[in-house]
């Protein structure tokens, strides 16, 4: 077939070595399989896009944990709703995430024995978040904690923070 | 009274309506038989013939069809359910109370579906380690092998999916562990979850997304597994028969 069409096309044609030749079959073939293929990806990109929300009905991160005088020293309150501990130690204030970092149980605060145990799995952390025992794989982060204007820790579950930097109030 | 059954029969068989569904006689050689059987949508995919040896109770344990039987039972009562249950918080968990307080029959329906949901994941167990070890995966079985990994699969995001939709403590903390699970994959981890979910909580969304999953996705990959998984015994000839079976010692 292509033998063929070389015997009877122009001159620059026949120089063509034989078997590079691309027919218009080929030719229609690979531009209607390359539109097909990106055609294809473009719906995998935009059913990701549709699949993903955009807004999410979700309760705030960032949220108001009231006036420092609230906590009394050495201690550790849970905020439920905020899944948070506030601790208060003689160095200052930090949050801990009351969220267990192994598969994301809420660990519960033990005042008796001075730590965090997780209900699903038996991790055990101090009450920093460093861990005591497994299966956790990291400690219970810290988040950024704040002094708002009207004299209000603000706690943001956005902004993870070194353990080592605590709120002086 | 049989003689006049029969004739009333023969007569709606000389109809022009039965004749224009059915268009063949009675099946009452090997060749109108198996005209029967090919002629028919619903058992076309089913062999004409199988040996004695492949029915008995050894031979499969009526494992695969056992699963089958109650992945029917499941389509069914799972619908009936439907029919009270709304996606959506707090909703959803009323609605599994309703079922079981208040909806006649409900906790009937509803412990037939759960109680199927189990026995199904128990039976298709059985089936692949009965497969197994019956050397059911070795050539030419390998593809229906695979199939019926993925059909296994598919029962287990059947039962997980499903296991959400009561919308209880059980439920929520089930699917906060193991969509956590799902984020400890490398790099993509956390995406998966986040559009599993719909969010990064298990909330509204996360609940929808899973009973869409429950009740349309998994449920017609299934049926289309089922099928090609059937079909595909009778194309690779039928079960596995012990060599011992076909001795008839056992």
């Amino acid at each position: 077939m292509s033998n063929i069409k070389t015997s009877t096309a122009s001159g620059t044609l026949q120089a063509a070595p034989a078997g590079k030749e691309i027919t218009r079959r080929d030719f229609l073939n690979e531009i209607t399989m390359g539109a097909l293929g990106i055609a294809g990806l473009g719906s995998v990109a935009v059913t990701y896009q549709f699949f993903s929300p955009n807004v999410l009905f979700e309760p705030s991160t960032t949220f108001l944990a009231g006036n420092p005088d609230l906590y009394p020293a050495h201690s550790v309150t849970f905020l439920q709703d905020q899944q948070v501990y506030i601790v208060r130690m003689p160095e200052g204030f930090y949050a801990v995430s009351a969220v267990c970092t192994h598969l994301g149980c809420i660990t519960q605060w033990k005042p008796d024995a001075d730590m965090v145990a997780c209900p699903c799995h038996g991790s055990k952390f101090r009450p920093d978040g460093m861990k005591i025992e497994g299966p956790a794989p990291r400690p219970l982060p810290h988040f950024a904690i704040t002094l708002t204007a009207d004299g209000e820790l603000q706690v943001d579950k956005l902004q993870i923070i070194k353990a080592s930097q605590v709120l002086k109030v | 009274m049989a003689t006049s059954f029969q004739s009333a029969l023969q007569n709606l068989r000389d109809t022009k309506v039965w004749k224009s569904i059915f268009r063949r006689g009675p099946a009452n050689t090997n060749r109108t038989r198996s005209l029967a059987i090919f002629g028919n949508l619903f058992l076309h995919w089913m062999p004409v013939k199988v040996r004695e040896k492949s029915l008995r109770v050894r031979a499969s344990y009526y494992l695969g069809s056992i699963s089958f039987l109650l992945f029917i039972v499941l389509f069914v009562t799972g619908i009936l359910l439907m029919f009270y249950y709304h996606p959506a918080a707090p909703n959803a968990y009323r609605d599994m109370k309703d079922l079981q307080f208040v909806v006649s029959n409900g906790v009937f329906l509803r412990n037939m579906h759960r109680l199927a949901a189990h026995l199904m994941v128990f039976a298709v167990f059985w089936h692949m380690f009965h497969v197994f070890y019956r050397g059911g995966y070795k050539p030419p079985h390998e593809f229906n092998w695979v199939v019926g990994v993925v059909l296994l699969l598919v029962t287990l995001f059947l039962s997980y999916t499903g296991y959400l939709l009561p919308w209880d403590q059980l439920a929520f903390w089930a699917v906060t562990v193991g969509t956590n699970i799902i984020s400890a994959m490398p790099f993509i981890g956390n995406k998966v979850r986040f559009l599993l979910l719909g969010g990064n909580i298990v909330g509204e969304n996360a609940l929808l997304r899973f009973y869409v999953l429950h009740v349309v996705i998994l449920p017609l990959a299934a049926f289309v597994l089922i099928g090609i998984h059937f079909w595909r015994v009778q194309k690779d000839g039928g079960l596995t028969v012990k060599p011992k079976d076909e001795d008839g010692k056992e």
